[in-house]
């Protein structure tokens, strides 16, 4: 008889084996500008005055759409909005980093970066208004918004494989949040974009909440970058309110994804504002928090720079301000003129062809229509707020 | 007590989380907010953090780690956020939660619930309005519960968490406020895989289950016609009996679901009438469905859903035949 008995294991052993510990590894968080205002010459990427003034600018728009569309919002013009105060540096340092044949993912929150690579405005309020049009994107290479947290990171590896075996100089971008590092698409996909060297850029900002859920209880990891060495791609991580750091960033890991090296950038920053429209933080969060990160703010900080590098006499803010806010105004003139649309909307685009039987459904739905058309009179198709 | 959809919820978990301290609630915002809809309201301060969990991002994990749990002796009530956003977890239905009794000849069970909002006409964004529920019908071992009236959210999603078998537990959002009713203060259970007859009439059977339901009693109404009207309740397993019954008296069938209608739940209900009930019929059984596309965005969703005056002209049909 074979003894299939195992003898009692010691309780402990004197044996140590080696441990892979997050706390053994440090991760900087990059900075060109300090909390204090304070900025290091060197690390000052090289633009000339007049896109220096120009990122500001965007981060007054991005501010202003976000004001602007709430209040839309309040009133019932438009839907549900993803507003994306205190991470303007974020979305804006990004944006600009990136060159014009890039595509760009985003998720919602990224509103200064859609309008910077050529969505409109009009079209973007139409988007939140549930304008199914607006997801053309005319003119942008931006793919249509990934309500579905997460969904988008392996098609953004996909599309940067096209690129690289199209031999195109250009790269895929991804825009996340904290929540969707946990989805199983995160994974599968920033790993299969390290497998192919796919020249894809997944920016994750780090906004410190999911709805309502603090990072903390999202991960136990310390930081979002490391986690870019499980997949054997480099992580990079970045003050989130420090947009020049952000725009630097960026710039690198975008080069690196050319090369073949796809690149994982947290950006560490705060969601001031509601989830969305339909969200009350107080009841998760402290009003101290929200106060303490309203003193990064990334618009100031990003003043105490220009000012103390000379540029902002140069600045008219308050000009700045009132073009924005025109521009704003004209584009929701310019949604509301938007014609409402007929039901074939409903059915047109799914498929090249029209399968015969959704073009009986929309035939029958049609004569209905025409027969009694008093039976959808109290259809809106505007937001009802 | 005078109830909503939701407050029926809310008061079915608190029920049962009293009574069995091995249920367990965690999703995606439940425990510190206590859900976007509150239907975990109060959860959280009443049986604490053990017992009440907010969760990472995960619907995989949400779903595969409660089936875990339910092998392990626990009550599992997990929270999908929105049904659409149930589809990465379906791989965890289909492989794992449907099949561990069948697989282990009964030595593993996954005695858990998934509840999930469904169904359009809040005005949400892309992904917030879809009603899959014959596709998780079609797969064996689950069992698949829609209610429509707060006594039945209460009742049944407390059969559900007793039931020694997983359940899908889809609620009706659009209606989760929009109608109150009493019910018992006390724990109650509502039989699963049993349908309910809202209304008896001879003239013809209007079958319909969750947000529609409102609708169909609607279309009922206003035509002033003597209906069968049934609440189909649960989807799987189906209750034959009750659809069999009420056809062959009637002779007559309308079916309406908010779900496309291609593979629609309503096609399984025709052939079940095809198999035991055809040469009852006096008319060809209608279907009254969304279209064969996606949910449209707010701004045209209402014309997707199959409002009274649809229901009212399939019936009129179905009755002049
Ligand atoms: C797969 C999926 N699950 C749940 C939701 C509901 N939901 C919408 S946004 C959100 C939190 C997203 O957090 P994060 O990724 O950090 O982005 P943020 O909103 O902070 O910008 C959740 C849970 C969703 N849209 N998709
Ligand atoms: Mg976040």
């Amino acid at each position: 008889m074979v003894n299939r008995q195992r003898s009692t294991p010691a309780e402990s052993t004197d044996v140590t084996v080696d441990r892979l510990s997050q706390a053994e590894l440090d991760v900087d968080t990059y900075r060109v500008v300090q909390p204090d205002g304070s900025h290091d010459p060197e690390a000052t990427p090289d633009l000339n005055d007049e896109s220096f003034r120009d990122l500001y600018r965007w981060m007054v728009l991005q501010r202003v759409f976000d004001e602007r569309a709430t209040k839309l919002q309040r009133r019932g013009r438009l839907g549900t909005y993803p507003s994306g105060r205190g991470q303007e540096a974020s979305i804006i340092g990004a944006g600009y980093a990136l060159a014009d044949q890039d595509w760009i993912f985003p998720y919602g929150r990224e509103t200064g970066a859609l309008l910077m690579h050529g969505l409109s405005m009009r079209d973007l309020l139409l988007y939140w208004r549930g304008v199914e049009d607006a997801s053309r994107m005319e003119g942008a290479n931006i793919f249509g918004l990934a309500i579905s947290i997460g969904s988008h990171i392996p098609v953004v590896t996909g599309k940067a494989w096209g690129m690289k075996l199209a031999g195109e100089d250009s790269v895929a971008f991804a825009n996340l949040g904290d929540g969707a590092t946990s989805t199983g698409a995160f994974h599968e996909g920033t790993n299969f974009a390290g497998v192919l060297g796919a020249p894809a850029v997944f920016f994750c900002q780090n906004n410190q909440y999911a709805i309502t859920l603090p990072f903390d209880g999202q991960t136990n990891a310390n930081t979002i970058a490391q986690k870019a060495l499980a997949y054997g791609i480099d992580g990079i991580r970045v003050d989130g309110n420090d947009v020049l750091a952000v725009y630097n960033a960026i710039t690198e890991a975008r080069q690196r994804a050319l090369e073949g090296n796809p690149v994982l950038v947290e950006a560490v920053t705060y969601r001031r504002g509601a989830h969305t429209t339909s969200d009350d933080p107080t009841r998760y969060r402290t009003e101290e928090e929200v106060e303490e990160w309203k003193e990064r703010d990334p618009l100031d900080r990003y003043q105490t720079f220009l000012e103390e590098t000379g540029r902002w006499a140069e600045i008219d803010e308050e000009a700045i301000r009132k073009e924005i806010e025109d521009e704003f105004s004209a584009a929701v003139d310019a949604a509301d003129e938007f014609a409402e649309r007929g039901v074939e909307e409903m059915f047109a685009y799914l498929y090249e062809e029209m399968p015969p039987e959704l073009e009986r459904q929309q035939a029958a739905f049609e004569e209905l229509l025409e027969k009694r058309p008093e039976m959808y009179e109290y259809i809106e198709q505007r937001p009802k707020g | 007590m005078n109830a909503t959809i939701i407050q029926a919820v809310n008061d079915a978990l608190h029920e049962e989380m009293d009574n069995d301290d091995q249920t367990i609630v965690f999703g995606q915002d439940v425990a510190e907010s206590g859900g976007v809809f509150r239907a975990t309201e109060d959860l959280k301060e009443t049986f604490g953090t053990e017992r009440v969990l907010d969760t990472p991002l995960s619907e995989i994990a949400i779903v595969g780690s409660a089936i875990g749990l339910a092998t392990h002796g626990f009550r599992p009530i997990a929270e999908i956020q929105f049904s659409g956003f149930l589809p990465p977890a379906f791989d965890q239905l289909v492989t794992n939660a449907s099949r561990i009794r069948w697989r282990t000849h009964g030595e593993l069970t996954v005695p858990m619930v998934v509840r999930t909002p469904y169904g359009a006409g809040v005005r949400a964004l892309e992904h917030h309005s879809e009603s899959l529920e014959a596709a998780y019908g079609h797969v064996p071992g689950l069992k698949v519960v829609i209610p429509s009236t707060p006594h039945d959210a209460k009742g049944m999603l407390i059969s559900a968490i007793r039931d020694p078998d997983p359940v899908l537990f889809m609620e009706p959002k659009h209606v989760y406020r929009s109608l109150r009713e009493e019910i018992p203060e006390k724990a109650y259970t509502e039989p699963l895989g049993e349908a309910a007859v809202r209304q008896e009439g001879d003239d013809l059977t209007v079958i319909s289950w969750g947000a529609m339901m409102h609708n169909t009693l609607e279309a009922v109404e206003n035509l002033s016609i003597n209906a069968d009207v049934i609440d189909l309740r649960t989807i799987s397993p189906l209750d034959r009996e009750t659809i069999l019954d009420s056809v062959k008296k009637t002779g007559r069938c309308v079916i309406v679901h908010e779900a496309a209608k291609t593979g629609g739940f309503g096609a399984e209900l025709m052939a079940t009438i095809n198999d035991d009930a055809l040469m009852y019929l006096e008319a060809p059984i209608s279907r009254v469905t969304g279209f064969d596309v996606p949910v449209p965005l707010l701004s045209m969703e209402d014309y997707y859903i199959p409002h009274p005056p649809r229901i009212e002209k399939a019936i009129e049909e179905t009755l002049a035949y």
